[in-house]
C-alpha cells in the first residue's frame, strides 16, 4: 500500500477558518467575500439594501430562528420530539435570502430552512405539529421532523435526499418563465450538495436555458463529518458557476445585509433574464448535524468557538446598535417575546391527538386510493381491533 | 456482541487478512460512520484503505467499480438504503452488469453495506427496506443478516465472495440483537437459510429485523399450541430453495414476512415458487404479511410494520384454514 497522502489534511489546516474577508487563493480573489456590516456594527450606507424597520424586523425572525431551534433540540432531549435539524449559526443566510425575494416567488429549501417557512407564513404551531407528527400535522405524520411543506407561502416539500431540489427549482422558474409569471425561485442546498448530480445537472439546465433561479449555497463547513475540504478541491463554491457559464458570487453568510444585498442582486439578474446566480454564503454549522449527531468525535472545540464569536445575530445586533435601533435590553425583550411565542406554539401543538387517524397512513399514495390501499386499511383495521398492540412496538 | 460490532469486527478481520480490502464512503473515515460500523478502522489502516468520500452516493459506487476492476475488493458503505438511488444507474447497470457484458473478461466483486428498514420513527427517507429492486436485477447477490453471528460470518464470505453483494444490515437491531460471536474467523456460506425453530403445521418465512417479529409470532403461537416452523432465510440471492421446498412440503402451510411494500415485494416471488414447487402438499394459500403500498410512513409506522400481532394473525388464519 502506498503511503498515506496527506494533501487533505494540509488543505484542512488552513480551510477549517477561511479567512473573513478573503483568502490568498485566485478564485477567493476573483470570489471576493462580499461584507457589508464591519466589525464594529458600521455599513457603508449604499450598500445596505434593508429599511431601518425591515432590519429590525428581520433581526426579531433571527431571534425567533434561534429561539425555535434552541427549544426544539430540548424538546428533543426530553424525547418529546424524535429528532430535530436546525440552523444555528446559520440564521442570517436563510433569513438574508428569502427576505431578499419576492412574495411570489417560490422556495425550494434543503432541510435547515425552517425560518423559510415560518417567514412565509407557516404558523409556529403547525410546524411544531409536524415536528410531532401529530393530528395536527399538515404532512399527516407522513415525514419525519423538519421535513415540512407549506404551499400557503410557496415552500415547497422537503426531502431527505441531498440536492434533488436543485434541478427542481429550475423547473418551476423555467414554468414561470414559460408562463410569463415574474417568479424567480430559490433553492437552497449545502456545500455537501455540490457532490450531487443533482446539483451539477440543475447548473447546467438554468445555464444552458438562462432560468430565473437563484441558487444560493449555504456553505456550513460541514457535510455531517466531512469537511468542506473532503468536499470539494475548489477553492471556493462560488467558481463553480464558471464551469457551467453562470454568475457566481460569495457572501459573508453570518452578515444578513451583505446576504440580503446579493440575493436582491441575483434576483434582479433572473429577472432580467441574465440567468441563474451560483450564491455561494460562508457560514458554519456550530452544532452537530442533527440530534442524531455528536459533532464532539470530529471537529475541534477551538474551531466551534471561532466560529461562535462570529454569531450573526451578534452582528446584526452590533449593526443595529451601531444605527441607535436597537439596544440591549430592546435585544432582550425581543428574546422573551420569542420565547413566550415558542411556548405558546409547543402548548398548541401539544394539545392535538399524538397520532393521525389510522387512514391518513394510505392518504395521498395516489389521488385517489387503489383496490390494494383500500384493502389494506381493512386490513389493518381488523387487525387493530383484534389485537391493539398491533400499532406499537414491541 | 451486537450487529455493529460484529460488522465492524469483520471489516477489521478482512482488512487485516486481505490488503485489497477497501472501505469508502459518507463519514465512514474519521468518523467512524453515522452508525459507527466502521470505528476505529481509519486510525488501524489508513485513509488509503478507509475513505470519506463526497456526498454522492453514484461517486462511491461508480469508484468502487473501477477499484474493483483493478483488483481492490471495496466494501463501499450507502448511509442509509433509502439513499442508495442516485447510484442505483451505477449498480443495476454497471456493477451488476459487467462480468456478462464483457464476456467473463472483467469483473467487479463488492460488498455494498447498506443499514436499511424502519421502525426508528426515521420516516420514508431512512427506513425503507428496498431489497427487491436489487434481487430482481441479476447479477447481484442480496443478503440480510438477523443477528451479530450472521453479520459477522454473511459479511466476511461477502468480502470473499466473486460476485458484487448487496449487505443489508437492519439497523433497527443494529443494538438490540446481541448474541455470542466467536473471536476470528467466522463464515456463514452465502445462500443457506437456517431453521431457527421446527415445527409442524406451517413455516414461516423471514429475513432481517423482521426475523425477530416473527420470532416473537411464532413463540406466541407455540403458546396458543400452534407448531410452528421459522425460517431466516439470510440470503434473498441466491435463494436457499431446498430449505423452503423442505419445509413446506412437512407442514404445508406457509407465512412469508417482510417490512417492505407488498406490492413486487420479494414475498410475491416466494410464493410463486412455493405454489410452482410444492402445490401438491399445500393445505392452505401462501400468505404475505408486509409492509403496506405506501411510502414508508412517519407517525404510523408500527401499524404499517408487520408487527408480531399481524404476523400470529395470519399464522393462525393459515392454521385454521
Amino acid at each position: 500500500m502506498r503511503r498515506v497522502r496527506d494533501i487533505e489534511e494540509a488543505r484542512m489546516r488552513k480551510g477549517n477558518l477561511p479567512a473573513v474577508g478573503g483568502g490568498e487563493g485566485r478564485w477567493e480573489r476573483e470570489f471576493p467575500l462580499r461584507t457589508v456590516i464591519a466589525d464594529d456594527g458600521s455599513a457603508d450606507p449604499a450598500a445596505v439594501t434593508l429599511s431601518d424597520e425591515e432590519a429590525v424586523g428581520l433581526y426579531r425572525w433571527m431571534l425567533l430562528s434561534r429561539e425555535v431551534d434552541e427549544r426544539m433540540v430540548q424538546l428533543q432531549r426530553q424525547g418529546r420530539i424524535a429528532f430535530y435539524i436546525g440552523a444555528i449559526g446559520e440564521e442570517a443566510t436563510v433569513l438574508g435570502t428569502v427576505a431578499g425575494m419576492r412574495q411570489q416567488d417560490w422556495l425550494f429549501p434543503s432541510y435547515r430552512e425552517h425560518a423559510g417557512a415560518l417567514f412565509r407564513g407557516m404558523p409556529l404551531s403547525t410546524f411544531v405539529c409536524d415536528l410531532l407528527g401529530n393530528a395536527g400535522d399538515r404532512m399527516l405524520g407522513h415525514q419525519m421532523p423538519c421535513h415540512e411543506a407549506w404551499a400557503a407561502g410557496r415552500f415547497v416539500s422537503i426531502s431527505a435526499p441531498i440536492a434533488t431540489q436543485v434541478p427542481q427549482a429550475v423547473g418551476a422558474a423555467w414554468a414561470a418563465r414559460i408562463r410569463g409569471d415574474d417568479m424567480v425561485a430559490l433553492t437552497w442546498f449545502g456545500e455537501g450538495a455540490t457532490s450531487a448530480n443533482d446539483f451539477h445537472t440543475g447548473a447546467n439546465f438554468a445555464g444552458v436555458h438562462k432560468i430565473p433561479v437563484v441558487m444560493a449555497c449555504r456553505n456550513n463547513g460541514w457535510a455531517i463529518s466531512v469537511p468542506r475540504e473532503l468536499q470539494t478541491a475548489s477553492e471556493t463554491i462560488a467558481q463553480k458557476a464558471v464551469a457551467y457559464g453562470i454568475h457566481g458570487e460569495r457572501v459573508d453568510g453570518n452578515d444578513l445585509l451583505a446576504v440580503h444585498a446579493a440575493t436582491l442582486r441575483a434576483r434582479e439578474r433572473g429577472a432580467a433574464g441574465l440567468g441563474p446566480t451560483l450564491l455561494e454564503c460562508v457560514t458554519y454549522r456550530v452544532e452537530g448535524h442533527s440530534t442524531s449527531d455528536d459533532p464532539r468525535a470530529y471537529r475541534s472545540a477551538e474551531e466551534v468557538e471561532a466560529w461562535r464569536a462570529r454569531d450573526p445575530i451578534l452582528r446584526m445586533g452590533r449593526y443595529l446598535g451601531w444605527k441607535r435601533l436597537v439596544a440591549a435590553k430592546d435585544t432582550e425583550k425581543f428574546r422573551a417575546e420569542a420565547k413566550d411565542q415558542v411556548r405558546r406554539a409547543v402548548e398548541e401543538a401539544e394539545a392535538f391527538d399524538p397520532k393521525p387517524p389510522v387512514e391518513t397512513l394510505f392518504a395521498g399514495v395516489y389521488a385517489e386510493p387503489l383496490w390494494q390501499q383500500r384493502e389494506q386499511l381493512a386490513e389493518l383495521r381488523a387487525a387493530i381491533a383484534a389485537d391493539p398492540r398491533t400499532a406499537s412496538p414491541r | 456482541m451486537n450487529i455493529i460490532q460484529a460488522v465492524n469486527d469483520a471489516l477489521r478481520l478482512e482488512m487485516r487478512r486481505d490488503p485489497s480490502v477497501v472501505v469508502l464512503g459518507e463519514d465512514v473515515g474519521k468518523f467512524g460512520g453515522v452508525f459507527r460500523a466502521s470505528q476505529g478502522l481509519q486510525e488501524e489502516f489508513g485513509k488509503e484503505r478507509v475513505i470519506d468520500t463526497p456526498l454522492a452516493e453514484s461517486g462511491v459506487i461508480g469508484t468502487a467499480l473501477g477499484m474493483a476492476l483493478y483488483g481492490l475488493k471495496p466494501v463501499p458503505e450507502i448511509q442509509f438504503a433509502d439513499f442508495i438511488f442516485p447510484a442505483m444507474d451505477q449498480i443495476l447497470s454497471e456493477v451488476a452488469k459487467y462480468r456478462y457484458r464483457s464476456g467473463g473478461q472483467y469483473a467487479c466483486p463488492m460488498v455494498i453495506r447498506t443499514p436499511y428498514g424502519g421502525g426508528i420513527r426515521g420516516g420514508h427517507y431512512h427506513s425503507q427496506s428496498p431489497e427487491a429492486h436489487f434481487i430482481h436485477t441479476a447479477g447481484l447477490k442480496v443478503v440480510v443478516p438477523a443477528n451479530p453471528h450472521d453479520a459477522k460470518g454473511l459479511l466476511t464470505a461477502a468480502i470473499r465472495d466473486p460476485d458484487p453483494v448487496l449487505f443489508f444490515e437492519p439497523k433497527r437491531m443494529y443494538r438490540a440483537a446481541k448474541g455470542e460471536v466467536p473471536e476470528g474467523e467466522v463464515v456463514v456460506p452465502i445462500g443457506k437459510a437456517r431453521v431457527t425453530r421446527e415445527g409442524t403445521q406451517v413455516t414461516v418465512i423471514a429475513w432481517g429485523a423482521m426475523w425477530h417479529e416473527a420470532d416473537q409470532a411464532v413463540k406466541e403461537g407455540a403458546a396458543l399450541g400452534i407448531d410452528a416452523e421459522l425460517l431466516d432465510l439470510r440470503s434473498l440471492q441466491p435463494l436457499d430453495i431446498d430449505a423452503i421446498e423442505e419445509s413446506v412440503r412437512k407442514t404445508g402451510r406457509a407465512v412469508v414476512v417482510h417490512e417492505a411494500p407488498r406490492t413486487c415485494g420479494f414475498g410475491a416471488e416466494i410464493a410463486a415458487l412455493i405454489q410452482e414447487r410444492c402445490f401438491l402438499h399445500l393445505e392452505a394459500p401462501v400468505t404475505r404479511v408486509t409492509g403496506f403500498d405506501t411510502p414508508f410512513p412517519y407517525t404510523l409506522e408500527n401499524e404499517y410494520l408487520p408487527r408480531a400481532p399481524r404476523i400470529l394473525r395470519a399464522i393462525r388464519e393459515v392454521v385454521a384454514f
